[in-house]
């Protein structure tokens, strides 16, 4: 029986997301990492003077652990409020107050940029009555908090919602005011949620590139931001590859904590659905969620809203001409591209990139699932945080390990299309394993068992009991890759060929052209993009199981 | 699940890109993002070769160069175009072009050719310089700048807008005429006596010209480092043309910086004939005189004519600031990082 165990199915399943990752994520990497440390065939660290020496680049390290901390605090004190509005009233509109609070975490740094710019900027709707932000520290910031707040919001909704009804009411019982309640019962049970919260937010704020290098201009500068400047522009690939370690090491750290907390977190969410919240009745009551809703429309809503606004206001007037122009080639450039081929070309690697997602991470989910059950080793904790790491790892130092590994045949990938969904499903299959894991596991081994003693194979169980029991979040993850790849910026721009621009890249080339026309083009597509994102997550509120947690 | 599977990996794989069905061979060309050549000229270069030409812009003048180099043992392309003086030496010490004399290297001015035994050969030069907004400065009543020590004046407080010479090639030519007019011992004095009068930093030409200057944008900033060039593309872009430049320039007493850009042909590259013809169609007329209205810098050949606007318009110094190669190649790491240190 025990020999069964590493023959199964579920656990060769493994080898799939292990392939995947070691072509493109490990070898890669350590290509660039071998070249970067050992120049001429032996160990050279003369770059750890730059670093300990350089009293710059002491002050981008201190000034990546600051932002992210500020940032990450600023989002949960935003999301905190909000969450407990969520999780603790039912009310109209409450699944379109959430799927538009989803929107802004998928689109790309360079349309979140442009939103905040449309919105606060100097010419912005909003700056009529608010004046314009201009600090670039407060324009990162609030950036972030915008990305940021509906993973938040998730999270702690998703926890908070579990823990209703008998602790509080046997608290009130025992003559806790509701302050006291909720201080010493909500709060402390509440502690795993934040965690897993903070910790992730802080992983984004950590390793935010395309938001610091938009909006933070030349003078700040966070490691992923410098590995990007020393490594393109300065050629430093020593400097470079030994602070992508850092962060890499530093984020594995960071998510096994990450897994760890998001596992209690995953432990509290029996039957939430059946939880019935109550309506706001009193003044107070409905004073609190009225708040709670404006707040979530002024931060998510109105700049994605300007944006939209921006792409049709043309001269003053509203008007279609931008999105006419989005199918006309109006010059005459041999690099020029319509954006509506953008789009397609977008279109067409996100359902590539949902397809490899999709079977890479399910391998992954079932073998982690299934080691879980059958092994109690010591290797899940290890795996679990490990197919995290695409989501902070640097794209330039991934990129220039692509050049120089994968560029023989059959592995001669460099220009090759075929790359970019590849390297778009690096990034959403952490995504999908996040979604499709909790579901597995809350399916009891014991349908299994009962389906093997019927006689049935493995692959008859994962076609009819796990396939069908996981169908839902299965098909909220393939929606999640999707958009995740219609978004990607950071890896696309170092793989697309040059004839296969994506929407973002479209965005980027638009917004560094001059002049009203452009601009408005980019806009246009901008809000393609949104709609196509919000579209997405409306499918992911239909389908996800009622309350289920994941990001 | 399955049918849609297997319905988008078939919507993958016949929409992606097949190649060109009208020529059998292919040359790549592998150039920054600046690079530009107008639909007949690439299309008579593809005559010319009996070939298609695939242009692969990778990142700007800095990022291109070192993916070539990472990439030097199985190279993306066959040419490499637009490696400028400032990089130069980093070129040939890692050794990824081959040496060939195209047809006409005679009529490139013999100043513009490194000593590089032809590996390198000079295809477009320009001036970096300050430009300036000529009304702005009729506006404000205020004379306009005149060489480099002006802009530490108090009266040009926040005016002038330059690109960080980390990220952007005309911001590190513009760093080397600082380090030419004031020396090694006095630039970084000039650039923290710059930033105590308020210049502004941005990443890239693109955000500093049609961001912030306020000749080309809703822009605040009257001064910005562009070429000396850039005035023939104001008024050749302009709805109507002006009978003079809307933008000056700064290019006298050694306050502009020459950039030379070369091509050549790559290391192991698999269409070695191919390449040289393609040499060859770049130094000749027909893609020579095309370089002035594409990229806005002069053609290297000096037998190449001149577009009106340019004749008209576009600055060229007597007198550029001057460093040696090898001085720029020793340095130029040490110099950006105390630059950066010192102003960001």
């Amino acid at each position: 029986m025990k020999k069964n165990i590493y023959t199964h199915p579920y656990f060769m399943a493994g080898l799939v997301p292990a392939i995947f990752f070691l072509i493109l994520y490990f070898y890669p990497l350590t290509g660039i990492f071998a070249k970067s440390f050992f120049p001429k065939g032996k160990l050279d660290l003369f770059f750890l003077d730059q670093v300990l020496g350089s009293g710059r680049m002491m002050k981008i390290i201190w000034f990546t652990f600051w932002q992210a901390a500020v940032s990450t605090a600023l989002t949960l004190a935003c999301a905190l409020p909000a969450a407990y509005v969520m999780a603790n009233y039912q009310f109209r509109f409450k699944k379109t107050l959430r799927i538009l609070a989803s929107i802004p975490f998928v689109l790309p740094a360079v349309v979140v940029a442009a939103a905040l710019e449309a919105c606060v900027g100097k010419t912005g709707l909003a700056s009529g009555w608010a004046g314009h932000i201009n600090h670039p520290l407060a324009l990162i910031f609030l950036a972030h908090v915008f990305y940021n707040f509906s993973v938040m919001l998730r999270i702690l909704t998703g926890y908070w919602t579990s823990l209703q009804g008998e602790i509080r009411e046997a608290a009130a019982m025992l003559g806790a005011n509701p302050a006291q309640a909720f201080f010493h019962v909500t709060l402390p049970l509440l502690r795993p949620a934040i965690w897993a919260g903070t910790v992730l937010v802080f992983i984004f704020c950590f390793s935010s590139f395309g938001i610091i290098l938009i909006l933070g201009g030349p003078g700040y500068s966070t490691i992923e931001s410098e590995i990007y400047r020393q490594a393109a522009h300065l050629f430093n690939l020593p400097l470079a590859s030994f602070l992508s370690l850092v962060q890499i090491l530093f984020t594995f750290g960071l998510m096994s904590l990450y897994t760890r907390f998001s596992k209690k977190a995953a432990r509290f969410t029996p039957r939430a659905g059946q939880i019935l919240l109550k309506r706001p009745h009193s003044p107070g009551e409905k004073t609190i969620v009225a708040a709670m809703a404006l707040f979530i429309i002024v931060l998510c809503v109105i700049p994605l809203i300007s944006l939209a606004a921006s792409s049709l206001v043309h001269n003053g007037e509203i008007c279609l001409v931008y999105y006419r122009a989005i199918f006309e080639n109006t010059t005459d450039s041999v690099f020029y591209v319509p954006p509506f081929q953008a789009v397609k070309f977008s279109f067409i690697f996100a359902a590539g990139a949902l397809v490899v997602a999709l079977i890479t991470g399910v391998s992954a989910a079932l073998f982690i699932s299934h080691c879980d059950r059958k092994i109690h080793s010591r290797l899940t904790p290890f795996f679990d945080p490990l197919f995290m790491l695409p989501l902070s790892t640097s794209a330039v130092t991934l990129g220039f390990g692509i050049i120089i590994t994968l560029d023989h045949p059959p592995l001669n990938l460099r220009t090759s299309p075929i790359l970019i969904p590849l390297v778009h499903a690096l990034v959403g299959f952490p995504f999908v394993l996040r979604t499709v894991l909790p579901a597995l596991r809350s399916i009891p081994a014991q349908m299994g068992e009962a389906g093997s003693m019927l006689g049935a194979g493995p692959w008859q169980i994962f076609r009819h009991i796990d396939l069908p029991l996981m169908s839902r979040s299965l098909v909220a993850s393939a929606i999640f890759a999707f958009t995740i790849s219609l978004g990607e910026f950071g890896a696309t721009i170092f793989t697309a060929a040059p004839t296969t621009p994506t929407i973002p890249l479209a965005i980027y080339r638009f917004l560094g052209q001059p002049g009203a026309m452009n601009y408005g083009q980019a806009m246009a597509i901008s809000t393609i993009l949104m709609v196509a994102t919000a579209t997405g997550f409306i499918l992911i509120e239909h389908l996800r199981p009622h309350n289920s947690e994941g990001i | 699940m399955k049918s849609i599977i297997a319905c988008l990996i078939l919507i993958v794989l016949t929409s992606l890109p097949t190649g060109s069905l009208a020529w059998d061979k292919q040359l790549t060309l592998m150039t920054h993002d600046s690079f530009s050549i107008s639909k007949p000229v690439l299309a008579d270069f593809e005559k010319a070769l009996g070939a298609k030409v695939v242009i692969l812009r990778s990142g700007d003048a800095g990022e291109a160069l070192n993916k070539a180099i990472l990439s030097k043992n199985n190279p993306l392309a066959d040419i490499f175009y637009g490696v400028d003086n400032t990089f130069i030496g980093r070129a040939l010490e890692e050794d990824i072009f081959i040496p060939y004399a195209p047809k006409r290297l005679d009529s490139v001015d013999p100043a513009l050719r490194p000593g590089s035994q032809n590996r390198l050969i000079p295809v477009d030069y320009g001036d970096v310089c300050l430009n300036y907004d000529i009304s702005w400065f009729k506006r404000h009543k205020l004379a306009a700048p005149r060489g480099l020590e002006d802009l530490l004046d108090p009266a040009y407080k926040g005016l002038a807008v330059v690109q960080n010479p980390a990220t952007s090639s005309p911001g590190l030519a513009f760093l080397l005429a600082t380090v030419s007019r004031f020396g090694e011992d006095g630039y970084i004095e000039y650039w923290k006596r710059l930033k105590a009068n308020d210049v502004l930093v941005v990443n890239g030409w693109k955000e500093a010209y049609w961001g912030h200057f306020t000749a080309a944008s809703k822009g605040d900033r009257p001064i910005v480092v562009s070429y000396a060039s850039s005035p023939a593309a104001e008024v050749f872009y302009a709805e109507i043309k002006p009978e003079t430049a809307p933008t000056g320039v700064v290019v006298d007493k050694g306050s502009a910086f020459r950039q030379v850009e070369y091509a050549g042909i790559l290391k192991n590259g698999r269409q070695r004939a191919l390449a040289q013809n393609a040499m060859d169609f770049i130094l000749s007329p027909r893609f020579q005189e095309d370089i002035p209205l594409q990229m806005f810098v002069f053609p290297a050949n000096g037998k190449a004519a001149l577009p009106k606007v340019f004749t008209n318009h576009a600055r060229i110094t007597d007198t550029p600031a001057r460093l040696a190669p090898e001085a720029i190649e020793k340095n130029r790491d040490r110099w950006l990082r105390e630059w950066t240190e010192a102003v960001l």
